[in-house]
């Protein structure tokens, strides 16, 4: 069934479809119309469930593990500094294996105060031990907010998800999707059934220990394998996805990559105008391809690597910065790289910061010093589309 | 069904010799019963009975972090309301991650009225990180970061902040003052809050030989003082009524509070000035003043 | 049934199996019941934190305990487990009548 959708409401809908019964959640912007949604299904009797309008964001991720550790399917969702107020949280979540999922609405960190596009939150979270998921458009929303559950909450994993959109390129724009029914859900969710333990009085259990440094570190490892286990796990479930319901999706997707030179890197939304990009440098006659990252977390080094290895210059297109280094895809990337025999060079490109747009000015760029970096030496890390001038002039450099 | 003589709590925890808290939990849930979910806040409780592999809790029993105790019960009663379960959800909170850095999280669950019982067990300091004060320790009270010295002969210099009544203007369903050393108002208060919907919230002294400074074998004794020279009043409150509280005990005869001090290391250097002593008494006189009406027989 | 080493999560299934600690070695000091003197009154087993007071309720054990009068003869008897008293000393200082000593533990 076709519907038109905002990226907000696909993770509303996910959650609707896949029966979630407790969401508790905290308004962000851009965020803010997934729990909205939710309450409007709950009040005309759509959705079986119950909502918590907690007082933080740090409240709503305490309440979904007391939920999901209580033994029913839990999703909330935030941006930004909410997911930053998390923190310490996510860890805990992720240690206690619980599968929990959750949507983002990709949003800068302040300072300053920003309320646009970029991949600063979800990119500070890659360490707590959550799988990431980044969208390209709102049906991959709807999709993998659907499939995260069916991912975290496989035996074989237990670990919690998070499902980034872009803050308003996706979350507050309209696009069509393809809307799957309820009982085709249903089958292939399968009812919610804890396969870890629970709180429950007829089989009493402590959750939350405290570890010694005998235990730690055992405990840490078993996150580590759960993570591997993931890898496996999230291609049987997107491969499970696409005979059900039609739609493919990979870890990571390589197009235009046959012959390739230069591949450009990106994930979320401006993956689109990215492929418009090279699809027009291709009929021009440009070697160059498009490699897109849906799953960040576990890091899909293996097929990074495959589709990337031959190339002469990859760039990364990426919008977070960890400074006095680089981009986080960049420097895993090239961690991912740094040990195999044939590795290709690596740029990292920042764009696009607190939803500065992403044009094909901005591609053109990046394609200039790309090429120009196959037989010449560049700089790693390039700032892309940004007053330079006015800012050293600023920092007393000019 | 009555399980007074079930331990739901079980011994070869590591709380301190003469630790008052073991007490307090250990009746909350014999009269909770086993039908219950216990929730639990960062703190010595958490961190003495669920050392891995072991631990002392014979119910469902969940620690996430040490402001959230309130949020996480939130949470687990929202999961049990979404399967039309019934059952006790408690959560237990030392003075620091209830008063302090679980305050938030406690207003939140008190404001949307969940079906929670909150136990605050109150030893008037952060005691596991090594007795630092907290917003419920009381004037004159010396701790590792309210210290005694030239400059400062009287230690923590702000009075204890009334988290009872910060919480019944909540307009929770039920919020008391208990203490147990004085055990029949104690083990009532429980009962009622147990029994009551909605969100409930019990301040119950718990006093600590560590932080505190006295012998073990005295717990329960200075408890008793602390009620009996009218420091810890004992007083309950419904749906946030908070002009008709009720006093539930008041001692016989009102001891001198420099009984309650004296037996106690952490007021020794009160002792010392005789202004200190006698502000102390004003202060617990001038509130039986004003509030002491509200005790009826 | 015991217990993986690791569990997942850190989850421990076993309830109340900190039992297997038995803090009795913590005592410097040892509570002793005195029951000609004992009322039955079940102070000390209210307040124990551990708690590390048994209530005995079968017949034979009342019976045989001795009493200071006969009539209390029907009411539970109070027991110290020493495997995990830690010597506090609350149940010799709330006991109403003194019926607990509380002497040096010997080593």
């Amino acid at each position: 069934m076709k519907a038109m959708i905002r990226g907000n409401e696909s993770i509303a809908y996910a959650f609707k479809l896949a029966r979630v019964q407790v969401v508790p959640a905290y308004p962000i912007t851009p965020s803010t119309l997934v729990p909205e949604k939710i309450s409007e299904f709950i009040a005309n009797g759509e959705m079986n469930a119950e909502f918590i309008p907690v007082e933080s964001e740090h409240s709503a991720i305490s309440a979904a593990i007391g939920a999901s550790a209580k033994g029913v399917r839990v999703g909330t969702a935030t941006a930004s500094q909410g997911l930053a107020l998390m923190h310490e949280v996510l860890f805990i979540a992720s240690g206690m294996r619980l599968p929990i999922v959750m949507g983002i609405g990709n949003r800068a960190l302040s300072a300053p105060i920003n309320i646009w596009c970029d991949h600063q939150d979800m990119m500070s979270a890659r360490d707590t031990g959550w799988m990431q998921f980044y969208a390209e458009s709102n049906q991959e929303g709807l999709d993998l907010g659907i499939m995260a559950f069916k991912i975290a909450e496989d035996p074989r994993v237990l670990l919690p998800a998070m499902v980034g959109l872009d803050a308003f390129v996706l979350t507050h724009t309209v696009e069509p999707v393809e809307m799957p029914e309820q009982k085709d859900v249903d089958d292939f969710l399968g009812e919610f059934k804890p396969n870890y333990v629970i709180l429950d009085p007829k089989k009493p259990a402590t959750l939350g220990a405290f570890a010694f440094p005998e235990h730690y570190m055992e405990f840490k490892y078993g996150q580590w394998i759960a993570m591997q286990q993931a890898k496996k796990v999230i291609d049987e479930v997107f491969e499970e996805f696409e005979n059900r319901f039609g739609r493919r999706y990979r870890k990571v997707s390589g197009e235009f990559m046959e012959d390739a030179e230069i591949a450009i890197v990106t994930m979320g939304s401006m993956t689109g105008t990215a492929r418009e990009f090279v699809r027009k440098l291709r009929e021009k006659g440009e070697k160059v391809g498009l490699v897109k990252i849906t799953t960040f977390r576990p890091f899909p080094k293996e097929e990074l690597i495959s589709v990337l290895k031959d190339v002469k210059v990859v760039a990364v297109m990426e919008r977070n910065i960890s400074h006095g280094f680089g981009g986080a895809v960049y420097a895993e990337l090239g961690s991912a790289f740094v040990n195999q025999p044939s590795r290709p060079k690596i740029l990292d490109f920042i764009v696009g910061l607190g939803g500065r747009d992403i044009t094909f000015k901005t591609f053109e760029e990046v394609y200039g010093v790309a090429k120009k970096a196959i037989e010449n030496d560049v700089d790693e890390v390039n700032w892309v589309d940004v007053n330079k001038e006015a800012v050293l002039k600023a920092e007393g450099l000019l | 069904m009555n399980y007074e003589n079930q331990e739901f709590f079980a011994p070869g925890h590591g709380m301190c010799a003469g630790c008052a808290a073991p007490i307090v939990v250990k009746w909350v849930l014999k009269l909770a019963g086993p039908n219950t979910i216990v929730v639990n806040a960062t703190g010595c409780l958490e961190v003495a009975t669920t050392p891995y592999p072991r631990t002392a809790w014979r119910v469902p029993w969940i620690h996430v972090a040490f402001e959230n105790a309130a949020a996480v019960a939130s949470g687990v009663e929202a999961a049990a309301r979404a399967k039309g379960e019934k059952l006790n959800i408690i959560a237990f909170g030392g003075d620091g991650g209830t008063a302090d850095i679980g305050f938030q999280a406690l207003s939140g669950m008190v404001e949307r009225g969940h079906n929670v019982l909150y136990v605050l067990y109150d030893n008037e300091a952060y005691m596991n990180t090594g007795i630092q004060r907290s917003s419920a320790t009381p004037w004159g009270a010396w701790t590792t970061t309210s210290k005694v010295g030239r400059a400062n002969p009287i230690g923590e210099l702000r009075p204890k902040k009334p988290i009872a009544r910060i919480i019944a203007a909540h307009n929770a369903s039920y919020v008391a003052t208990a203490n147990p050393a004085i055990f029949n108002d104690f083990k009532k208060k429980v009962e009622k809050a147990l029994q009551t919907e909605g969100a409930k919230f019990l301040h119950v002294l718990s006093s600590c030989t560590t932080g505190w400074r006295h012998d073990p074998s005295k717990t329960v004794e200075i408890m008793r003082l602390a009620t009996d020279t009218g420091i810890f009043p004992l007083y309950e409150i419904e749906n946030g009524d908070i002009e008709n509280m009720r006093i539930t005990y008041k001692p016989k005869e009102f001891k001198p509070v420099e009984e309650y001090l004296k037996m106690q290391g952490r007021f020794r250097h009160l002792l010392k000035n005789p202004e200190y002593v006698k502000k102390l008494q004003e202060d617990v006189n001038a509130w039986w003043e004003k509030y002491g009406h509200h005790y009826k027989k | 049934m015991s217990m993986e080493v690791i569990t997942r999560g850190g989850v421990i299934t076993e309830p109340g199996n900190s039992v297997e600690n038995k803090t009795g070695s913590w005592r410097v000091f040892k509570p002793v019941i005195n029951y000609e003197k004992c009322i039955r009154c079940l102070i000390c087993w209210r307040y124990c934190p551990e708690p590390s007071i048994l209530k005995i309720d079968d017949e034979e054990t009342k019976m045989n305990t001795p009493a200071p009068k006969e009539a209390m003869k029907r009411l539970p008897v109070v027991k110290i487990d020493y495997d995990y008293c830690k010597g506090c000393g609350i149940c010799y200082n709330e006991c109403p009548v003194h019926a607990i000593d509380f002497v040096r533990e010997e080593r």
